[in-house]
């Protein structure tokens, strides 16, 4: 039993582990879409070039939590206030992933 | 059952790993045997930036950009050098950049799409084959839709709403204008490049005069009911231009259905303005090439597919920026550079055998009312149903009662986005 299964067993786990992957694969790629309008501020991959605060090597946590504290208003903002109501948390947790480099 | 699963993980396990190999989105990655040719049309702010991102997201990518002219100017901040704030220097920017990141910088007119064939035939004679097109036009003037406002003006009334000579010709003609002088300008009915633009110039104009010719004047004619931030311009000019700004809309003859280059004169429906100069921004369309390639609809402007800014009408040719019909998104640099960047990811997934991933866009556009008080306006946009949707809730104006250091700091924000996306797009 044990040996005739084994193949299909391992395979079939593989496969969910790529299926995974490529899920997070799938979440990269709309993270690094959804990043991308920020650049436009912020600067090529959130090195900022001029007053714009940069965001490149922020760690996530921070990401996270600035752009929801923008979002409901308790971090004062001129603009962000306005665009952080565009994003949703999903949104905002790809942003950070892509920011964060993964830190 | 056994074999069955066996031959379903295996299919599944490439298809995997193929995609992984051909996926991501971080440049640096692996090229592909074969090469897939992008050709882009129009150095400005959207083909400039499809241009670079292409080669980002897809280094096996050969990308060439089609630009008649060396350097480009920008129409943002081509304000603050009308009104003597910037020199021209500021905001012209060249192609180097681009070639840095491997994009093939071909100095040529686009005369002609061929779709047939999939090539663009150039003005100075040979062609440029493709296997996807991205056309970043945008826009062209109708010249003749309002009697006497014809190309034969443009030397003596700019209209200084495509950056660069038409720049500086207007602020030589500010320059030679005595104090006590009137400045007519003329805003564009709706859907136009830039709708800020026509408020923007006004403040920086009557900064200019405020500070240098302080007994002059500005008349605008506008066909339109309102126009775009009205509600902050107007409240910038009166606390820092009182009485300086006459602004007539369409419910005070603002319509222009005359232009007298003779006598500089503006004709209205009931009346007239003569100035001593004048800025007639005629209205507007997408740029030549799209009408010529049936990329335009009887609109005058393109229709694309959101997700993509495939054409609508002509498959495997993308437009982006100005030219298209991307309503609630405006027509601003800013939109045009964020579309680039959609459509081309979007071509890097196709070529890659994958969907491209659902979009965002965002737009926000900055005005200067006076060098240190600037405004702004930010829009937050998803694709729902096969449309561009604003989100409810999201983006809208600064606010209304804001206090100076708020409208300081967005004066400094306006120059840092002017120059993050500049560098992001020719840096």
């Amino acid at each position: 039993m044990q040996t005739q299964f084994a193949g299909p067993v391992v395979l079939a786990l593989a496969a969910a582990l790529l299926f995974s992957a490529g899920n997070a694969m799938a979440d990269e790629r709309r993270g690094a879409i959804l990043a991308n309008t920020c650049f436009s501020c912020h600067g090529t991959d959130g090195h900022s070039a001029g007053a714009m605060p940069s965001i490149d090597g922020k760690s996530a946590d921070y990401i996270v939590e600035t752009l929801m504290r923008f979002r409901d208003g308790s971090k004062p903002s001129t603009v962000m206030v306005r665009i952080a109501k565009g994003f949703t948390d999903e949104e905002i947790r790809m942003l950070a992933a892509y920011f964060s480099g993964g830190k | 059952m056994t074999k069955t699963s066996i031959r379903i993980g295996r299919r599944r396990f490439n298809t995997l790993l193929a995609a992984a190999a051909a996926a991501p989105f971080a440049a640096p990655y692996v090229a592909k045997a074969a090469t897939a040719k992008v050709v882009v049309i129009g150095g400005g702010f959207g083909g400039a930036t499809a241009a670079k991102y292409l080669r980002r997201f897809d280094s096996g990518l050969e990308v060439t950009l089609i630009e008649p002219n060396e350097t480009f100017v920008t129409c943002p901040f081509s304000n603050t050098v009308i009104g003597g704030v910037n020199p021209i220097g500021r905001i012209t920017h060249g192609y180097d950049g681009l070639r840095r990141h491997g994009v093939t910088v071909v100095q040529d007119l686009a005369a002609a799409i061929d779709a047939e064939r999939k090539e663009v035939r150039l003005a100075g004679g040979s062609a440029v084959p493709y296997d996807r097109l991205i056309v970043s036009p945008g826009i062209d003037f109708k010249w003749g839709a309002i009697e006497g406002a014809d190309e034969s003006i443009v030397e003596k009334i700019p209209h200084a709403w495509k950056a660069g000579a038409q720049t500086t010709l207007l602020r030589r003609q500010l320059e030679a204008m005595p104090d006590g002088g009137v400045f007519v300008i003329s805003p564009p009915d709706n859907p136009f490049r830039c709708p800020p633009g026509p408020g923007e110039r006004i403040s920086m104009v009557a900064h200019y005069f405020k500070t240098h010719k302080p007994k002059s004047k500005i008349i605008a004619l506008d066909p339109k009911k309102s126009f775009s931030k009205q509600g902050l311009f107007k409240q910038g000019w009166e606390q820092l231009y009182p009485g300086m700004i006459d602004y007539r809309n369409l419910e005070n003859d603002g319509r222009v259905v005359r232009v007298d280059a003779d006598t500089m004169t503006l004709h209205t429906d009931f009346g007239e303005v003569a100035g001593d100069v004048v800025n007639f921004i005629p209205p507007q369309q997408a740029g030549r090439i799209a009408q010529e390639s049936g990329l335009a609809d009887n609109t005058r402007w393109c229709p694309v597919q959101p997700a993509t800014f495939e054409s609508a009408l002509v498959p495997g040719i993308h437009v982006i920026g100005d030219a298209t019909i991307a309503a609630p998104m405006p027509k601003s640099g800013f939109a045009a550079s964020t579309q680039a960047k959609v459509a081309a990811a979007a071509i890097a997934s196709v070529l890659n055998g994958q969907d491209p991933a659902a979009p965002k866009f965002v737009n926000t556009c900055y005005s200067l009312v006076a060098p240190d008080y600037g405004i702004s306006v930010a829009g937050v946009y998803n694709v729902q149903d096969g449309k561009i949707v604003e989100l409810e809730g999201a983006g809208g104006l600064s606010p209304g009662d804001a206090d100076h250091s708020f409208r300081q700091r967005e004066a400094d924000y306006a120059r840092g986005w002017y120059d993050s996306i500049t560098q992001d797009i020719f840096g």
